[in-house]
């Protein structure tokens, strides 16, 4: 009923096997994903027996199962969250009516770009991980960043089987688009931006889950409520393999900070270079990684008016990060919003309809999420005893796209001129000497129980189980 | 553990605020909306939550799983949750009425289970299994669990409500025979379901759902037609005899025919009979912690006409008086050899009292062959306060023989043959 079959050869709970032409299109883009995982999956794993979490159902209890699994014998398969039969429209311009079991043709072309930009991402970050397997400061980080990994491959599985399923011959031209686009390549990047950047570094990796991911569960929640309704349980079933990833970054800067803490009490001094003859991170250091990733995940989100997202939400394809929660009318047709804009050289806020300004919406929501963990962050520094205090810096900070893009603006919010931000910019981005530290302190620690000196153990282990279990059987 | 637990302590379901990452996902789990936050914390109300374990293992940080034993008037409410910045430390339980360890061992998750299942008396729904195995027999057939939840309901159609209970007692006791229509809801002997009775409690909230439990086998009341029935007592006083008309009880025992409920579930994956042909049952019970007494009875019965059912059965079954039995008449036609039955009443005119587990002492020379055989799984249901009485008197009848009660019990434990579920 709600288990997932996995003797088929791609494992799922939609009934793949009733429809063989949908079948065999999947079948047939299968090989290119395996090839795909050969050649741009994690480096030098394929061997690894991996401590993974696999579900067997969508239910609570059956999709976390865990158990050592070859890397690329991971079962990919297609997971949709159960369909509730009386689910309505709640947003939008068709409020009330039933939801869609198929995409309207109206809407074909605006839900395929959807999917198709969501599907992008999720490779692209196997991409850009794909040589931190090499320098992993633990097994227990080792086997989270595969878990990732193997996690996102399947995202695109998701939005792959959307593609196929829902979209015809153009879904599938999508889909086997989806594998010739890489990150980073100059000739076919990826669609968005923060996904040709490098995570170069493990702390890299960590602010990337942490606010990059963060991106995807509210982009993800926003496509939980649409009122297409394969869609919305396809992305139901991710966010809770999203919230992992997640995990993985917001305990990974923590640790780093209870690492760099701990030094700088038992050195009893706050000086980088102290610190970092000590082998840890110092905290500005930390702070600038926190500036970058913060500021190009927020871009993410879009053009702070945008009137794709307001044909999006009237037409019911992507909602607001719990829209079923909120208590407005729901069509926002006569609502405003307040967006930043530079007016002689000062920031200052204008009211916009509230339908255009609906990325700037959600990246308020995501914002606020974001900075609670922030807060929780510096509660490691605080129960240290240590007076620095992490920051997220202004959402005009570093931004390339909107009104915002180009405009210089300081971590606090004060528009600067070109040759003030030149004069500081190493004070707030990470400079090329801080990535080489970073990279300085990446070597890999493998032995169970073991970690790098840069990073705190984490306070429990995966599953509940020892710190010191073999996450990993190298072969 | 081998001592019950004492009544008044708890094992409250906590949130870890230092490790929780305020991801959601145990919310948008958690079938009876028992989880919610601020912007500060994710917390759980004590008041909904009944220990299903549903949030577990979705929850990526294991934040989720802490359980602290706290004194019942103690609870910690939903206010002092949302400030915390730390989990408290453990409340000081008098001496006496520690209810076993607090689970601290990361791999204990069957004791952790077990544990979260201790009693919590002033909570709705939240039956007290914890004297017994957390695992259930080795044949047990799989349970399905929380199919339908707060989210999605399933309707079911009543289409049948008697009184099993002599028209001139005091308890009124009804056989509620519910359809599912074309709905699949697969169920087991010893599962329960919940019911959400209508309209809203004094804070103007929704009624939360009250579990009952299965009385009929899993092919349904009439075999093969998709209903199954419960056995709803009444409750017209409070715990300490008070006049109080209990809501959902009141609810189910006036419905007509064609009424519809909401109803959630299945719930429950360790109070399962054994599927082996030869596996032999002892059940002890009262008043309505006969129904699933009932369905695995009636299973057996039907198994045993096609030759499939080889083993024992004997029951314990406590109530006032042989009117106030619930299927008094019904049971008394079953054939003597294939059920041995132990009726004890406390309130028959002219008779001393006598309780479930002065029979189950008095029938030692059976019962002990029966305890001691691998094939035997014990099931005990009805009202919390059995379950000292009748611990004690499982361990008299060993103990007696010069056995050791406490590997045996243990034995019984880890087996999966020893089950209680008390409300
Ligand atoms: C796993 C499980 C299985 C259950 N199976 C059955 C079953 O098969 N049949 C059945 O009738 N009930 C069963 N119950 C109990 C049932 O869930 C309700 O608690 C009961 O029907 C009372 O609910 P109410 O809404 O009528 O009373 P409420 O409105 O919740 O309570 C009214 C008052 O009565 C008190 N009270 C509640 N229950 C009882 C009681 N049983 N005896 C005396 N006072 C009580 C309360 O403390 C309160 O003061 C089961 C409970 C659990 C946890
Ligand atoms: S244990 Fe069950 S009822 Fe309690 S919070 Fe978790 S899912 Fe909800
Ligand atoms: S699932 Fe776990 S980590 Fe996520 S909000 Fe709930 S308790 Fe916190």
């Amino acid at each position: 009923m709600s288990g997932i079959n996995y003797s088929e050869k791609i494992p799922n709970n939609v009934n793949l096997s009733g429809d063989r032409a949908l079948q065999r299109a999947l079948e047939h883009w299968q090989p290119n994903y395996l090839q795909w995982w050969q050649e741009m999956g994690p480096e030098a794993a394929q061997n690894f027996d991996v401590y993974l979490r696999t579900a067997v159902s969508v239910q609570p209890d059956g999709w976390a199962h865990f158990d050592h699994v070859k890397m690329p014998d991971y079962r990919w398969g297609i997971f949709l969250a159960p369909q509730d039969g009386s689910r309505k429209i709640h947003f939008g311009e068709n409020i009330g009516r039933d939801v869609w079991q198929d995409a309207p043709g109206e809407h074909r072309a605006n839900l395929r770009r959807i999917i198709v930009t969501q599907g992008d991402t999720e490779p692209a970050s196997v991409e850009q991980q794909r040589h931190l397997g090499l320098t992993a400061p633990s097994q227990y980080d080792l086997r989270n960043l595969f878990q990732v990994n193997v996690e996102e491959g399947r995202h695109l599985w998701a939005m792959v089987y959307l593609l196929h399923r829902y979209f015809g011959r153009d879904g599938r031209e999508e889909a086997d688009a989806l594998l010739q686009r890489n990150s980073g390549d100059e000739d076919s990047p990826r669609i968005l931006g923060a996904f040709n950047e490098k995570t170069p570094d493990w702390l890299a990796f960590y602010m990337f889950t942490y606010f990059t991911d963060r991106d995807g569960k509210f982009q993800l929640c926003a496509l939980a409520e649409s009122s297409f309704d394969p869609l919305a349980r396809t992305t139901k079933f991710m966010l809770t393999e999203e919230a992992h990833h997640m995990f993985v970054g917001e305990s990974g800067v923590s640790r780093v900070l209870q690492r760099t803490a701990e030094v700088m009490n038992q050195l009893k001094t706050e000086d980088p270079a102290a610190l970092r003859a000590a082998g840890v991170i110092d905290l500005p250091t930390i702070q600038r990684y926190l500036n970058f990733h913060y500021s190009v995940t927020i871009d993410l989100f879009g053009a702070d008016q945008s009137s794709n997202a307001a044909i999006f939400y009237s037409s019911g394809l992507k909602g607001r990060y719990e829209e079923g929660k909120r208590t407005d009318d729901h069509v926002l047709k006569n609502d405003t919003y307040r967006v930043l804009e530079v007016v002689n050289g000062q920031l200052r806020e204008i009211e916009v309809p509230m339908l255009n300004a609906l990325n700037e919406v959600l990246r308020d929501d995501f914002i606020k999420d974001s900075m609670a963990g922030v807060g929780r962050w510096n509660k490691v520094l605080e129960k240290n005893g240590i007076a620095f205090r992490l920051q997220v810096p202004h959402k005009a900070f570093n931004r390339r796209i909107g009104t915002l893009a180009g405009i210089r603006v300081s971590p606090e919010g004060t528009v600067l001129s070109e040759e003030q931000w030149k004069a500081h910019e190493h004070e707030w981005l990470p400079t090329p000497e801080d990535r080489a530290f970073v990279a300085s302190l990446m070597g890999r620690v493998v032995e169970p129980g073991k970690f790098a000196n840069w990073i705190a153990p984490p306070v429990i282990g995966v599953n509940r189980q020892p710190i010191n279990f073999e996450y990993i059987r190298f072969n | 553990m081998n001592a019950p637990i004492p009544s008044r302590v708890l094992n409250q379901h906590l949130i870890d605020p230092e490790i929780c990452i305020r991801c959601n996902t145990c919310e948008e789990t958690c079938p009876i909306d028992a989880i919610t936050h601020d912007a500060n914390n994710y917390v759980v109300d004590p008041g909904i939550c009944n220990h299903c374990m549903a949030c577990v293992p979705p929850c990526p940080t294991g934040a989720i799983d802490n359980w602290l034993k706290v004194l019942s008037d103690q609870a910690y409410s939903m206010q002092d949750q949302f400030g915390w910045d730390v989990l408290p430390a453990a409340q000081d339980i008098p001496d006496g009425m520690a209810g076993g360890e607090t689970p601290a061992d990361p791999q204990a998750e069957e004791a952790v289970q077990a544990d979260a299942l201790d009693e919590i008396s002033p909570l709705e729904g939240m039956p007290s299994t914890a004297a017994g195995s957390s695992i259930p027999p080795w044949s047990a057939a799989h349970p399905y669990v929380n199919l339908y939840t707060h989210k999605n309901p399933v309707t079911a159609t009543v289409v049948g409500n008697y009184r099993v209970t002599g028209d001139d007692t005091e308890s009124d006791i009804r056989h509620i025979v519910l359809d599912f229509g074309t709905t699949s809801f697969p169920v087991l002997e010893g599962q329960s379901i919940a019911i959400f009775p209508p309209g809203t409690d004094g804070a103007g909230r929704p009624h939360h759902a009250r579990q009952y439990s299965i009385a009929s086998p899993r092919d349904g009341e009439r075999p093969r037609y998709n209903n199954l029935s419960l056995t709803v007592k009444r409750v017209t006083t409070d715990y300490d005899g008070k006049d109080a008309a209990g809501v959902c009880s009141n609810y189910l025992c006036d419905l007509k025919k064609n009424d519809t409920v909401k109803i959630i579930g299945p719930f429950g994956n360790t109070f399962l009979m054994p599927n082996q042909a030869d596996a032999n049952i002892i059940m002890i019970c009262t008043g309505t912690g006969s129904a699933p007494m009932r369905a695995m009875t009636e299973r057996c019965r039907r198994l045993l006409k096609e030759d499939a059912f080889k083993g024992r059965l004997m029951l314990f079954f406590g109530a006032r008086t042989e009117r106030e039995l619930p299927y008094f008449g019904p049971l008394m036609n079953l054939p003597k050899d294939f059920i041995d039955i132990n009726l004890a009443l406390s309130r028959e005119q002219g008779r001393p009292k006598r309780y479930v587990q002065d029979l189950i002492r008095e029938r030692a020379a059976d019962v002990l062959p029966l305890l001691e055989s691998e094939s035997t799984c014990i099931y005990v249901c009805g009202l919390k306060g059995m379950e000292d009485g009748v611990l004690q008197a499982l361990e008299a009848v060993v103990s007696d023989a010069g056995r050791p009660w406490a590997e045996l019990h243990a034995q019984l434990k880890s087996q999966g043959r020893l089950h209680f579920e008390t409300y």
